[in-house]
């Protein structure tokens, strides 16, 4: 279903034009990272660690440094060696000396693909070739891959100088749990007491990836002047910039960061891999080197989201309401600190109203790739566990579980578990849309054909969304046509959604707005694009400046018809005297005498702002089981979701759509599968299993528009609610159609038909 | 050393002449030899079809072909798929229908559904889905391809 | 990857001078869609490939009275597009329309699949249920290999250094033959057979005359089961399917690994056998 759903309040927002950078995209033009081509360009090669935990004892890069066409070899000992310094990048924090050691490994490699040298040479095959010649002498130490594993006493420890916490108090001596930290709110021994029915479950997840198509890349120069230029696929110039400059101990401002367009990021692009590496291939060199990453080394080397262990725990009346809740999540971060369990623990209990709470999250480091952000860091795998045992409880109490969900949901002034208050957001009228859909309404039949075995699941999630700063330029041309300037990359169709939001203040149509994606050194600093943000912030400072623009053409109006500013108003896209309805002029006629009056007029803004407002999302997902191979297929799923006001509706229903499939793959199929010696072993497309459009149905959308007071269009970011709900939806479906509930993802064939067999 | 190899193909309609090395696959001929960076690399095993190109009136995954092998072959890129001025209809499609986001698996996807609807000019909904199972997309969940492609063979 | 000498061989014996002259160092290149992957992977390490597609011989597609000769280069596409063999050869076309995706078909035949030796391979199965001959040439002439003696492990086969595989014989079917195969994957497309199963019947009126199956992905080679034999004389009865999925479950011999359990697999052997041996008997029936 598509829903027009601002409702005639706007001219431009609420339609759907074609997107500007549209038809680069459908006819290969679009210039993507690994498409740049410079003059006297070095192609690079790194060389990774086969094992999951190793110390290096030495490398041998001689041969490969003899090999014919080879210009540079390089390993860690070329890295100036990065300070200790923690910076924020949006979604998720580093450290500049763990990020540094990321890129290229030290003393140790602490998970399989871990980089540990680097080759320049005159084409690709050779340098791959160079790599192969490099040798290095490893001691292999023992791995630990999973959450509870690395916190047992005598654990093999990833980080020998990791200063752990707990609860705010320094752990002595060595250990794999970087924090511990915990909310609490209310008497939850009194709410749990209070209760009528309390369940409690423990949950295993397993650690998934992004699985955007296009493998990361990275081209540099370092120039004579001690000047770095990176050509990359990235979420955000200005974080590329400030991981660069900071592994590379340079000042941010040396660093310039060219956005080329992205294939897909979900998060995973926020974090830099092999930009500072190319940089330093080419201060070796003194010519462009560039870097593209294998697929392989994607799924093994880069960014996924934790595996977990959680328990959840839920008290509630036999009328149905909650008295109290408690959660464990313990998140695995990967090889360094910096799991999003923070964001787990502000999302698991915060579709509800509960008096008495109490959240504990752990942050473990593993021999794993370092986790980055993925589409709502955290909230899918509490939502998992918060979802599924709230199913439960419907079940028990027989209670219709949208019914439930409405019953407990959290409203204006309910107070967060982790702190906040929420303001104005949607989370009744979700469940409410949801409880009107024609999928909600339509029974379902739960014999399929051939002895398949149906189920409809439903779940709820939340997210926060963020904010954070963004800058915005408009040149006005004198053909009435506005020139944006934006610093957000533009990974799914932003630069339309802030194109618009421009088109709707200064009354032209989107196709009059030619936003442009600007480097580092073309726009203020502007954030990442990430946590819901860019159509919310940036858009924001596309409306604010575009209200500058109005108010210097006010100005030259005023000018032109020699009265006081004040006397003119700038109404449906014209400027007139208030005293003489004589004197008015379209945006359009006014533009083409800017020449005459004072030259052009550049309106901007840079934001910040705090009112970002949280959204939600309820799902419904219809499947059917073979009970003989265990094999699950979706048949129908509606996604019904608050965006405050869809600005370009195609591109939220295309964030729920693919979000959607997103969880499906989570749920259902996706894992990182390690073998005993705590390598990845899936790492090809073929054995990863991503939805193909042949395992996907329909996914039918619900927009609901619960403006967000926080935005002066009523924007909500749409982009990572979509997912959170989505792999409990699925084990709700699961547990409908089988009566089995599944609490360790991957929920493959082969785990319900052992369910299956362990029933009978 | 291996000698490059010259290779006489017809690429998008016009001769091509050039040398390249044996081991190279086509998708790498295509971007870097070529010119013709619009067929994209994604997993270079033959499982995304993000380098899918039309070879010889079938599409084939680029990655899995030698440049070497295309002598005397006939292949169509994403570069060649509009007319001057004229966008393709199912290109024309896909940007009305919203039917991509980050645009990584677009030229593949268009040159799938270009070698099906040339074929089946009015595929159901399954078959589109099978046909197009060798493409990965990760953003948009499909639907809106599906669209797209239902919406371009209704325009034809 | 180890740069290695692209060779366009025109006829049989070009292509073995090259391969008998790098022994190892070169393979045969048809479809390209694992070879390439495994060269790139440096899985295989090579002097040469010598392009196969080419060659008359290992293009042929031929109907004969008693006999369908399936060249070594013939992508699946012209398996399942070439209506007379759709008809004749379902099973084939079964498996043929599962390799890979479209792309991947335009490509890889079942030759190439037979050569990679995966123990998963989705066409091994088929040719061996159709009890396909494989007609190899070498430097020291042609010889003749029944397809399930083709495979000697993972990855490895009967082929000796200079050796490649021309084409593939089956008999045709006669009245009373099915077969089908099927597989099962996670995904619907482009995926790897946790299991995989292919059976065929010859039935006169409701008696099994001979029954083969073969089983993927349940051992180091595809298998050729038991229960076919089981089945030699038997009505064509749900029970005795059952009895003969059960025997099929027997002779696998699979491994845990990232794609399965051993458990898992083995289950799967007995419901896929049940499935494609009904299959079977039902294209049987038609084909009457």
């Amino acid at each position: 279903m598509t829903t027009e759903t601002t409702k005639g309040k706007y001219n431009v927002i609420g339609t759907r034009p074609i997107r500007h950078d549209g038809y680069d995209k459908v006819t290969g033009r679009a210039i993507y990272g690994a498409d740049i081509k410079l003059p006297a360009l070095l192609q690079g090669a790194v060389l990774r660690s086969p094992h999951a935990h190793a110390r290096i004892k030495s490398i041998d890069t001689s041969a490969a440094k003899a090999l014919p066409g080879v210009s540079a070899v390089i390993t860690s000992a070329d890295f100036p060696g990065a300070h200790d310094t923690l910076i924020d990048l949006g979604e998720g924090a580093i450290n500049f000396r763990y990020a540094s050691n990321n890129v290229m490994a030290g003393d140790k490699v602490l998970y399989k693909g871990h980089p540990v040298a680097a080759v320049a040479a005159l084409d690709k095959n050779t340098a791959l070739e160079a790599a192969a010649l490099i040798k290095v002498d490893y001691e292999v130490l023992k791995p630990v891959s999973t959450v509870m594993e690395a916190l047992k006493p005598g654990a093999p420890i990833v980080l020998e100088d990791l200063e752990g916490q707990d609860l705010g108090e320094k752990i002595d001596g060595q250990t794999n749990q970087a924090n511990h930290i915990r909310h609490e709110f209310g008497d939850v021994e009194k709410g749990f007491a209070e209760a009528d029915i309390v369940i409690e479950h423990e949950f295993d997840t397993a650690m998934v990836h992004q699985g955007y198509i296009e493998p990361h890349n990275a081209t540099a120069t370092w120039d004579e002047e001690g000047r770095v230029t990176i050509w990359t696929s990235t979420q955000g110039s200005f974080p590329t910039r400030r991981q660069t400059a900071g592994i590379l101990r340079l000042p941010d401002s040396s660093v310039k960061v060219i956005p080329l367009e992205i294939g897909g990021g979900f998060g995973g692009k926020i974090p830099s891999y092999l930009e500072p590496v190319a940089a330093i291939l080419s201060r070796e060199t003194g010519r462009p080197v560039k870097l593209l990453m294998e697929r392989t080394s994607v799924f093994e080397s880069t960014g996924p989201t934790p595996g977990t262990w959680m328990s959840a725990k839920v008290g509630v009346k036999n009328d149905g309401t909650i008295t109290a809740a408690t959660a464990d999540l313990r998140f695995d971060a990967g090889a360094y600190p910096g799991s999003p369990v923070g964001a787990g623990m502000m999302c698991v209990f915060s579709c509800y109203d509960i008096p008495n709470t109490r959240i504990d999250g752990y942050d473990v480091v593993v021999n794993k790739p370092k986790t980055a952000a993925y589409r709502a860091p955290g909230a899918t795998q509490a939502a998992y566990a918060m979802e599924t045992v709230v199913d439960e409880i419907c079940q028990k109490l027989g209670m219709d579980p949208l019914e439930f969900r409405i019953k407990n949901a959290a409203k204006e002034g309910t107070r967060r578990a982790d702190g906040p208050i929420h303001p104005i957001i949607g989370a009744v009228e979700t469940h409410e849309a949801a409880k009107a859909s024609d999928h909600w309404n339509t029974p379902l039949e739960k014999n399929g054909s051939d002895g398949k075995l149906r189920g409809r699941g439903v779940a709820s999630g939340y997210w926060f969304n963020i904010g954070l700063k963004s800058a915005v330029t408009i040149s006005v041309n004198e053909d009435g046509t506005v020139a944006l300037t934006e610093g957000s990359t533009d990974i799914g169709g932003s630069r339309a959604s802030i194109a618009m939001m421009a088109a709707e203040v200064l009354g032209i149509p989107a196709e009059e707005v030619r936003p442009h994606v600007a480097d580092s050194e073309g726009i203020g600093y502007t954030d990442v694009t990430g946590g819901s943000r860019t159509t919310y912030a940036t858009g924001y400072a596309a409306h604010d400046a575009a209200q500058d623009v109005v108010v210097q053409l006010r100005e030259r109006a005023a000018k032109l018809w020699d009265v006081e500013v004040d006397e003119i108003e700038f109404a449906n896209g014209s400027y007139q005297s208030k005293s003489d309805p004589e004197l008015r002029l379209s945006h359009k006629e006014l533009a083409s005498k800017l020449g005459s009056t004072g030259g052009p007029v550049i309106g901007s803004a840079s934001v910040d702002p705090e009112g970002a407002g949280g959204a939600y999302s309820t799902q419904i997902c219809d499947i059917e089981i073979d009970p003989e191979t265990g094999k699950t297929d979706v048949i129908r799923y509606t996604i019904v979701q608050d965006v405050g006001t869809a600005i370009h509706p195609s591109y939220v229903e295309g964030q729920m759509q693919g979000a959607v499939a997103q969880c499906i793959g989570w749920a259902l199929n996706e894992e990182y599968f390690l073998n005993d010696d705590g390598a990845m072993v899936n790492s090809s497309f073929l054995d990863y299993r991503m939805p193909t459009s042949l395992d996907l149905p329909e996914i039918e959308t619900i927009i609901v528009e619960v403006p967000n007071p926080g935005h002066p269009f009523g924007v909500r970011g749409v982009g990572e609610v979509p997912i959170v709900p989505g792999v409990a939806t699925v084990a709700n479906a699961i547990h409908d159609a089988l009566g089995i509930r599944l609490r360790t993802t991957p929920m493959n064939a082969g785990s319900i038909l052992a369910a299956l067999k362990a029933k009978k | 050393m291996v000698e490059k190899i010259r290779v006489r193909a017809t690429l998008n309609g016009e001769p091509v002449d050039f040398l390249v090395a044996p081991y190279v696959s086509l998708l790498d001929t295509l971007r870097d030899e070529l010119g013709l960076t619009g067929t994209k690399e994604g997993c270079n095993d033959g499982n995304c079809g993000a380098c899918t190109v039309n070879l010889d009136g079938r599409i084939v995954d680029s990655c899995c072909v030698l440049g070497a092998e295309i002598d005397g072959s006939a292949v169509e890129t994403i570069e060649g798929m509009a007319e001057p001025g004229k966008l393709h209809p199912l290109q024309q499609a896909f940007l009305e229908e919203a039917a991509l986001q980050c645009g990584i698996c677009t030229p593949g996807f268009l040159i799938s559904a270009k070698a099906l609807l040339d074929k089946e000019p009015h595929p159901s909904e399954d078959r589109i889905r099978f046909w197009l199972a060798g493409n990965l997309c990760r953003c948009t969940g499909y639907d809106k391809i599906v669209k797209a492609v239902q919406k371009a063979a209704e325009s034809a | 990857m180890h740069p290695f000498e692209y060779v366009r061989a025109k006829s049989v014996d070009e292509a073995i001078a090259v391969l008998a002259k790098h022994g190892e160092r070169a393979r045969p290149l048809a479809g390209g869609t694992d070879a390439l992957v495994m060269a790139r992977a440096g899985r295989w390490e090579l002097d040469a490939l010598v392009d196969i597609k080419h060659i008359p011989e290992t293009n042929v597609l031929e109907l004969g009275s008693s006999e369908f000769r399936l060249g070594s280069a013939v992508a699946c596409y012209r398996v399942y597009e070439d209506e007379q063999v759709a008809a004749k050869f379902p099973g084939l076309v079964d498996s043929a329309s599962i390799i890979g995706g479209i792309q991947i078909q335009s490509r890889a035949g079942l030759g190439g699949n037979l050569c990679n030796a995966s123990p998963s391979g989705d066409g091994i199965g088929s040719l061996i249920v159709h009890t396909a001959t494989c007609v190899i040439a070498g430097p020291n002439g042609t010889r003749e290999v029944p397809a399930e003696d083709f495979c000697t492990g993972p990855g490895r086969s009967v082929l000796k250094d200079g050796e490649f595989l021309v084409e593939m014989k089956m008999p045709m079917p006669q009245k009373g033959f099915g077969a089908a195969y099927e597989r099962f994957t996670p995904r619907n497309e482009m995926d790897i057979a946790v299991a995989g199963v292919a059976s065929s019947v010859q039935l006169d009126g409701d008696t099994i005359v001979s029954a083969r199956v073969a089983l993927a992905a349940v051992g180091p080679t595809p298998i050729l089961s038991s229960a076919g034999d089981f089945l030699a004389g038997k009505e064509a009865t749900a029970e005795n399917i059952s009895a003969a999925a059960q025997a099929a479950s027997g002779d696998a011999s699979p491994i845990s690994d990232m794609r399965g359990t051993a458990e898992q697999r083995i289950h799967l052997v007995g419901v896929l056998t049940r499935r494609t041996l009904e299959r079977a008997v039902e294209r049987a029936r038609e084909s009457n």
